[in-house]
C-alpha cells in the first residue's frame, strides 16, 4: 500500500475503505454504480430478457409439449433459460467497463479488491433476478403454469441459485474480460463449475413453478445449494484480489 | 538430473507394468460374476486416482503462483492438470469399454460417469482458458484462479450428481463393494507404475514449458534488437 495521501479527499476516501461499514458501503457504492448505469441504457437488460423470451418460444415449438410433460420439463427449462440468459448479463459487467479505461480507475480507486467484486456480484445478483422473474411471468403464460402459487418458496430457490450463479459469472467475467473469445468463454467455464447448483436450483424449481409442494428429499437440495452459495462466495472473495488486480 | 529422473521413471514404470501384467493375465482369477473384463479395473481405478492427484497438486501449485509470482509454479500446475486430464481420459474410456461389455451400453448417466465427465470438462475448460490468453503472466495468474475454483467444485460436483442417481457398482473404496484381497494389492500395485508415468510425463512437460518461456524471451530480445 502507498502511504497515505495527505490531501482532503485522498484521506478520507482512504479512511472509508477501511472497516466493515464502510466496506458494505463500498459495496453498495458499486452496485448502485452498475444498475444506475444498467438502467440508463438497459443494453443488457433487454438482451437478456428479449433471449429468455425466444427460448422459452423455441422450446414450446420444439417440443409442443402437453401439462404432463411441461411439469417434467419445468425446472430444467426455467434454469437452462435463466442460464443462457444470464451469460449476457454477466459478460457485459465487466465488459462495460473496458471503454474509457473504466476498470482500470475502478481497481486504482480507494475501493477494496473483495469490495469491488461483491458490488459487482450485487449489481447482477439484482439483474439476474429481474430477468428471471420476468421470464417467470412469461414462462407462466406460455405454459399455463401456476407459478405464482408458491411464489415465496420459488423465489427463495431462484434467489438461491441465482446468488451462485453471479457469484462464479462475476468472478469468471473479470478473469475473461480482456480474452479474445470472452463471450465465448464466460459460458463454457462457468456452467460446468455451476452443475451442483444447477441440479439443485432445477430439482426445486420444477415442481414450486408448477404450484405443487416440495417433494422428502428436498431439503438436501437446499443444504445444497445454500452450501454451494457459502463456499463459492468465501473462496471467491478471497480470490478477488488475485482476479480484478493482478 | 532431468533426463535421468524421467528415464528412471519410465524404465520403473516399465518393470512393474510388466510384472503386474504377468500376475493380472495369468496368476489371478477371473472373477466370478464378470469374468475377464474384471481385470480392466487395475486400470481403470488408478487411472481416476492418478487423475485426481494430479489435479489436487495443480491446485496446490497454483496457490503457490498466486503467493510467490513465480512462472515455475504455472508451468507445474499445467503440466500435471493435462497429465491428470489424460488420466481421467483414460478412466472415463476404460470405464465405457467395461460398461459396454457389463451393461451392454457404452454409456448411462450414472453419478459417478457424470461426475468423471464434469470434472474433464472442468480441466478442459482450463486448458482452453490458457489458450485464449497471450500474456505469460496474465495467462498464469487466470488460470491459478481457475484452477483453485475448480478443485473446490470438483468434489460438490461428486456429492449433487451423486444424490441425483447411482448406478454404478459400489465404489470398491469408501462404498459397500467388496474384493478379494489379492485383487486389493494388485489395484495399489498397478497405481505406482501408473503414478510413475504420470511423473515422468509432467516433468517432460514442465521442460517444454520451461523451454517455451525461454524461447519467447529470446523472441522479445530479438525484436527489440
Amino acid at each position: 500500500m502507498t502511504a497515505p495521501v495527505q490531501t482532503g479527499t485522498g484521506t478520507r476516501l482512504r479512511r472509508a475503505a477501511a472497516g466493515p461499514a464502510s466496506f458494505l458501503r463500498a459495496t453498495l457504492a458499486i452496485a448502485a454504480k452498475d444498475l444506475r448505469s444498467e438502467f440508463r441504457t438497459k443494453e443488457a437488460l433487454n438482451a437478456s430478457l428479449a433471449f429468455s423470451v425466444v427460448i422459452l418460444l423455441l422450446f414450446s415449438f420444439a417440443f409442443d409439449p402437453t401439462v404432463e410433460q411441461t411439469r417434467a420439463l419445468a425446472g430444467g427449462l426455467l434454469w437452462l433459460v435463466f442460464a443462457f440468459a444470464g451469460a449476457l448479463i454477466l459478460n457485459r459487467s465487466f465488459a462495460r467497463e473496458l471503454p474509457n479505461d473504466c476498470l482500470d480507475a475502478l481497481v486504482a480507486s480507494p475501493v477494496p479488491a473483495p469490495a469491488l467484486y461483491l458490488g459487482k456480484t450485487l449489481g447482477n445478483w439484482v439483474l439476474l433476478m429481474l430477468v428471471e422473474l420476468a421470464s417467470l411471468a412469461v414462462f407462466g403464460i406460455f405454459y399455463n403454469a401456476a407459478w405464482t402459487r408458491r411464489l415465496g418458496a420459488l423465489v427463495g430457490v431462484v434467489a438461491l441459485g441465482t446468488w451462485a450463479l453471479s457469484v462464479v459469472g462475476t468472478l469468471f467475467s473479470a478473469l475473461t474480460v480482456n480474452l479474445r473469445l470472452r463471450e465465448l468463454m464466460l459460458p463454457l467455464l462457468v456452467y460446468p463449475v455451476l452443475i451442483p447448483v444447477l441440479l439443485g436450483a432445477i430439482q426445486l424449481s420444477g415442481p414450486l413453478a408448477m404450484g405443487e409442494p416440495l417433494a422428502e428429499e428436498a431439503g438436501a437440495w437446499l443444504r445444497l445449494l445454500v452450501g454451494f452459495d457459502v463456499i463459492f462466495t468465501a473462496l471467491a472473495l478471497a480470490l478477488s484480489e488475485s482476479a480484478l488486480v493482478g | 538430473m532431468r533426463v535421468k529422473l524421467i528415464v528412471g521413471c519410465c524404465i520403473a514404470a516399465a518393470v512393474l507394468l510388466a510384472r503386474n501384467l504377468y500376475v493380472m493375465l495369468l496368476e489371478l482369477p477371473d472373477e466370478v460374476a464378470q469374468g475377464p473384463i474384471f481385470r480392466i479395473i487395475f486400470f481403470h481405478v488408478p487411472a481416476a486416482w492418478t487423475a485426481f492427484a494430479g489435479f489436487v497438486a495443480a491446485a496446490v501449485a497454483s496457490a503457490l503462483y498466486l503467493v510467490r509470482r513465480d512462472l515455475r509454479y504455472d508451468a507445474f500446475a499445467v503440466a500435471v492438470t493435462e497429465v491428470g486430464l489424460a488420466f481421467a481420459a483414460a478412466n472415463l474410456v476404460t470405464g465405457m469399454i467395461w460398461a459396454r461389455i457389463i451393461w451392454g451400453i457404452w454409456w448411462t448417466w450414472d453419478a459417478r460417469l457424470t461426475s468423471m465427465l464434469v470434472c474433464w470438462l472442468l480441466y478442459a475448460g482450463y486448458l482452453m482458458l490458457r489458450h485464449a490468453v497471450e500474456e505469460p503472466g496474465q495467462r498464469a495468474r487466470i488460470a491459478a484462479v481457475f484452477s483453485l475454483l475448480a478443485c473446490v467444485d470438483v468434489p460438490i460436483v461428486f456429492f449433487s450428481i451423486r444424490w441425483w442417481r447411482t448406478q454404478h457398482p459400489q465404489p470398491v473404496v469408501w462404498g459397500g463393494g467388496s474384493m478379494d484381497p489379492a485383487y486389493w494389492s494388485m489395484l495399489f500395485l498397478n497405481w505406482i507404475p501408473l503414478l510413475l508415468l504420470g511423473l515422468a510425463m509432467a516433468a517432460i512437460r514442465i521442460g517444454q514449458e520451461r523451454r517455451q518461456r525461454e524461447l519467447e524471451a529470446l523472441r522479445r530480445l530479438a525484436y527489440s534488437l
